[in-house]
């Protein structure tokens, strides 16, 4: 038999660490508790679940960002007007990723630490150049999510540490926010191939900033200051952008999988940025 | 260790271990069969539970996690005799067939229905694109969710 702990506040899981070094930790369990089913929770030496954390749990805004507390669900984050209204490329990413259910369960926390390079809030995160807040009992630091992600499933999370929130800048500069992901289908589907973009368009309908960051075709989230400067001073059409969807297909470095096999993902990942062409101004 | 919950609507306290899964509970312990597992990881929403009111995964809960929460099941929805006006729409829509995906439709219809009591045809696919069924072609189902929908917006 394994313990579970529900911490209600730091101090509680402080004490609950100090006593179970070895402890497991998660939120929404929709990735821990499937890849470690019930049967071989007894293996685990105790379990320390999140979602009581109260603390963690919030949405805030500053003058230049939003801090995402770390246990708030993918449900509440696309029910909050900040969100929606700040970072729809996020809101958008958010409405793709798993299912209601998995959406009133799984956490942006739980998100980010899982790392996978499917990820549907990651895309988004790399672009709004979100830093990741990490707590231990004696100290609190500030990473890049870039560094903080290592690779796949690779963080630089540390033991006794925790996310506890990770905080994005407010994208004022960009008027166009867009999310694509591709899938087997629409719902309960993993990324295939995945797409996050902020786009600034000038009245004349010139782009004069991007950033853009794929996701599902490498280690981890891919971006590249070379290809969002390859857009600047181009119109949104197809014959501006054909060049650099060529030369998305050429960075990314995707694999064969169950879900799709690398040439499609390479292909589809360039497609992605001649979907741009339907995307709005905000 | 000892939980204690609401269980549709009755006190509830349970010796359980804790890293049992919340659905093994309710149908071991509990005797609440209603709640159906299929997959045990999270992809077809047969073990679809309310708590305290919102559509969450019982497999992929554990047993401690039910302390202090209430819990609905399929169980709870009919008062004494009465069924749910979802079970009635479930029932005259023909959306039952083998039966086992109901249970998690009911109980994410009613989710669905608590944040948004007046979704699209569109919004009830999207409220219910979590719960798999293998046997009606969903047709019937969203049609039975909008009757019902329809109903309480007569009501009130
Ligand atoms: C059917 C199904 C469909 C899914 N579809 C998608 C999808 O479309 N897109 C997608 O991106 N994901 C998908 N997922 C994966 C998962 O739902 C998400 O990654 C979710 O955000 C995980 O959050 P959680 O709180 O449930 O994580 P948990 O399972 O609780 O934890 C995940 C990992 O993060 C760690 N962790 C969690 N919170 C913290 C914290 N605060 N501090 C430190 N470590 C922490 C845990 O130790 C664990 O290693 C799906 C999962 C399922 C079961
Ligand atoms: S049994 Fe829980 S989602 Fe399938
Ligand atoms: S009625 Fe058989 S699975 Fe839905």
């Amino acid at each position: 038999m394994t313990q579970v702990y529900l911490p209600r506040t730091l101090t509680e899981l402080w004490t609950y660490l100090d006593g179970e070094p070895e402890a497991l930790i998660y939120t929404g369990g929709t990735d821990l508790l499937v890849k470690m089913p019930a049967e071989n929770a007894n293996t685990a030496p105790a379990l320390i679940c999140l979602e009581r954390l109260g603390e963690l749990r919030c949405i805030r805004e500053t003058a230049d960002s939003i801090l995402i507390g770390s246990t708030t669900t993918h449900a509440e984050l696309l029910r909050h007007p900040l969100i929606l209204a700040q970072l729809p490329v996020l809101a958008q990413a958010l409405q793709t990723l798993g299912s209601p259910l998995i959406r009133n369960m799984g956490t942006i926390g739980g998100n980010i630490c899982t790392a996978s390079p499917a990820g549907d809030t990651l895309p988004p995160l790399y672009i709004l150049e979100a830093e990741v807040e990490l707590h231990s009992r004696k100290a609190v630091r500030i990473l890049p999510i870039r560094e903080f992600i290592s690779g796949p499933g690779k963080t630089q999370l540390q033991k006794g540490e925790i996310l506890s929130g990770v905080a994005v800048k407010k994208p004022a500069d960009y008027n166009i926010h867009h999310f694509e992901k591709v899938g087997q289908r629409k719902s309960m589907a993993c990324a295939v191939a995945s797409m996050a973009a902020l786009l600034r368009l000038s009245p004349s309908g010139l782009i004069e900033a991007a950033r853009l960051a794929l996701g599902s075709v490498g280690p981890t989230v891919v971006t590249a200051t070379a290809i969002d400067e390859s857009l600047i001073g181009k119109k949104l059409s197809l014959t501006s952008l054909a060049a650099t969807a060529e030369r998305i297909r050429q960075l990314v470095a995707p694999i064969d999988d169950v879900r799709a096999s690398a040439d499609y993902r390479r292909t589809v990942s360039g497609n992605l940025l001649l979907r741009l062409l339907d995307a709005r101004t905000q | 260790m000892t939980i204690h919950f609401i269980l549709n609507g009755e006190k509830t306290t349970l010796n359980v271990t804790p890293d049992r899964r919340a659905v093994d509970v309710l149908r071991e312990d509990c005797g609440r069969t209603g709640t159906k597992e299929g997959c045990g990881a999270g992809e077809c929403g047969a073990c679809t539970i309310l708590v305290d009111g919102e559509s969450r995964l019982s497999c992929l809960m554990l047993a401690a996690q039910l302390e202090g929460r209430k819990i609905t099941t399929i169980e709870g929805m009919a008062v004494r005799d009465s069924l749910h006006p979802l079970q009635n729409a479930f029932i005259r829509h023909g959306a039952v067939q083998c039966g086992f995906c109901t249970p998690g439709m009911i109980l994410a219809a009613t989710s669905l229905m608590n944040h948004n009591p007046h979704p699209t045809r569109a919004d009830i696919r999207a409220g219910l694109s979590g719960n798999l069924c293998r046997c009606t072609g969903y047709q019937k189902i969203v049609d039975a969710v909008e009757a019902a929908v329809r109903l309480e917006e007569e009501k009130s």
